[in-house]
């Protein structure tokens, strides 16, 4: 098979897109995954410590760096970084405030915290592909480990648990306020008399599995849009800059406008994500 | 890109993080803006309020200049009509009082006119007669003669 040729493209590419997995192996006991089948046979139990670290790491910039700023965040002149930070704040304030209609401590610093990490987490996709692997490679040397084997993916949200982490909280939180603003009742009758509905009891009762399963596929649909539209973007845009970096001499030219056109997909992908975590709250909360 | 335990953890790492910004960054952040809106807010309120009251000021002082203006033409022209008044007195009084000297001294001259012509009368009458006397001796009528005399005089 090419993929286990060291020197092969697909080698390459494969080594690139896999995670440094850590967990159980039913043969080898607990330990890092020396290859992609063994991180499969790992199961569930396991952890993908690169995107961990990564985006826990990055979050932590982001919320300390913040932090730091609201403490000492004054009245009077802005300078620098409290400039940048309330230019975000603001902007995701007033898009919150022109889609969410009602009243709630949690969905501005929800959808900040989303702009800002994902940003930030895509924005690692710029990093070239090779630098932090390599140190990685260099890293695991040192502890012994072979160099072939050791896995390093340096942009969490190319890591799809890592969106759909986030979706499915969001999810969560719409079912919560779903239930918060209509009640049990009115989730369930959200769920069962839509979209068809006929004053007909009779017509009501045969139209309600039909809209039960239009209306859970709706719903699910949701998170698992939201994680996969963005594991989409982020890996097709990293598997492009693996097979840039395959091209020898010529990645430079391809590479510089790949990034460039980069930076928009990350800004936007981020921005996406936000939007639509807000209009779907808003859309738990308000009713039709 | 197997499902497993990270998704779990980064839906920690998220909850742990949205919890964080909704706790420590978003109040503060917000706060300092809110507390800058005020004050810009109540900044362009004292300055529109003060741009008003200059306004007025302004209105106060051009009527205060304009009304003392006024007040002092009034002075002025009052003071004018007091000389004018003043002066055409004066010549009044001036032309009265010189025209009651020219009198006094017409009456004066008059006077002395007068005695003068009396006593140049008398004196011609004395002389004429004490001539008629030296001519004629003795021989003229004194009664007679006054009364010749005293025709004369009187055509003198």
């Amino acid at each position: 098979m090419a993929g286990n040729n060291p020197t092969s493209a697909s080698y390459y590419i494969q080594h690139h897109l896999q995670n440094l997995t850590f967990g159980y192996h039913p043969e080898n006991g607990w330990g890092f995954a020396s290859s992609a089948e063994e991180a499969t046979e790992m199961g569930f139990w396991a952890l993908h410590l690169d995107t961990m670290g990564w985006s826990i790491g990055l979050g932590l910039l982001f919320v300390l760096l913040f932090r730091k700023v609201g403490r000492a965040a004054t009245t009077g002149v802005p300078s620098g970084l409290q400039n940048f930070v309330e230019m975000l704040v603001e902007f995701v304030d007033s898009s919150v405030k022109d889609t969410f209609h009602g009243k709630s401590q949690l969905i501005a610093p929800l959808s900040l915290t989303i702009f800002c990490w994902v940003f930030l987490m895509n924005v690692m996709d710029l990093v070239p592909v090779d630098f932090l692997p390599m140190l990685a490679q260099k890293i695991g040397v040192m502890f012994g480990a072979d160099p072939a084997n050791v896995y390093f993916k340096v942009v969490p949200t190319t890591d799809i648990n890592a969106t759909l982490g986030m979706s499915l909280s969001v999810f969560a939180l719409i079912i919560f306020y779903t239930i918060r603003a209509k009640g049990v009742s009115g989730f369930v009758a959200e769920m069962t008399l839509h979209p068809f509905n006929s004053p007909n009891k009779l017509v009501q009762a045969l139209f309600v599995p039909v809209n039960l399963l239009l209306e859970t596929v709706t719903l699910l649909a949701k998170p698992v849009s939201l994680a996969l539209r963005l594991f989409g973007n982020l890996y097709a845009g990293e598997l492009i800059f693996i097979l840039i970096a395959l091209v020898g001499l010529w990645q430079l030219p391809l590479h510089f406008p790949w990034a460039v056109f980069h930076i928009l997909v990350i800004t936007l992908q981020a921005f996406i994500f936000m939007m639509l975590t807000i209009v779907y709250l808003s859309m738990a909360v308000e009713k039709h | 890109m197997n499902l497993n335990l990270t998704l779990i953890g980064q839906a920690i790492a998220f909850a742990f993080f949205v919890w964080f910004c909704m706790r420590f960054v978003w109040p503060p952040v917000m706060q300092a803006l809110q507390e800058r809106q005020k004050k810009i807010a109540d900044g362009l309120d004292a300055a529109s309020r003060a741009s008003r009251d200059l306004e007025k000021a302004e209105e106060q002082a051009e009527e205060t200049l304009r009304e003392s203006k006024e007040q002092a033409a009034e002075i002025l022209e009052q003071a004018h009509k007091r000389s004018n008044q003043m002066i055409d007195e004066a010549r009044e009084q001036a032309r009265q009082e010189g025209e009651r000297m020219i009198a006094g001294a017409k009456s004066e001259i008059e006077q002395e006119v007068n005695r003068a012509k009396e006593e140049l009368r008398g004196e011609v009458s004395r002389l004429s007669v004490m001539g008629a006397e030296r001519i004629l001796e003795a021989s003229i009528d004194e009664k007679q003669h006054a009364k010749l005399v005293e025709k004369l005089a009187d055509e003198l």
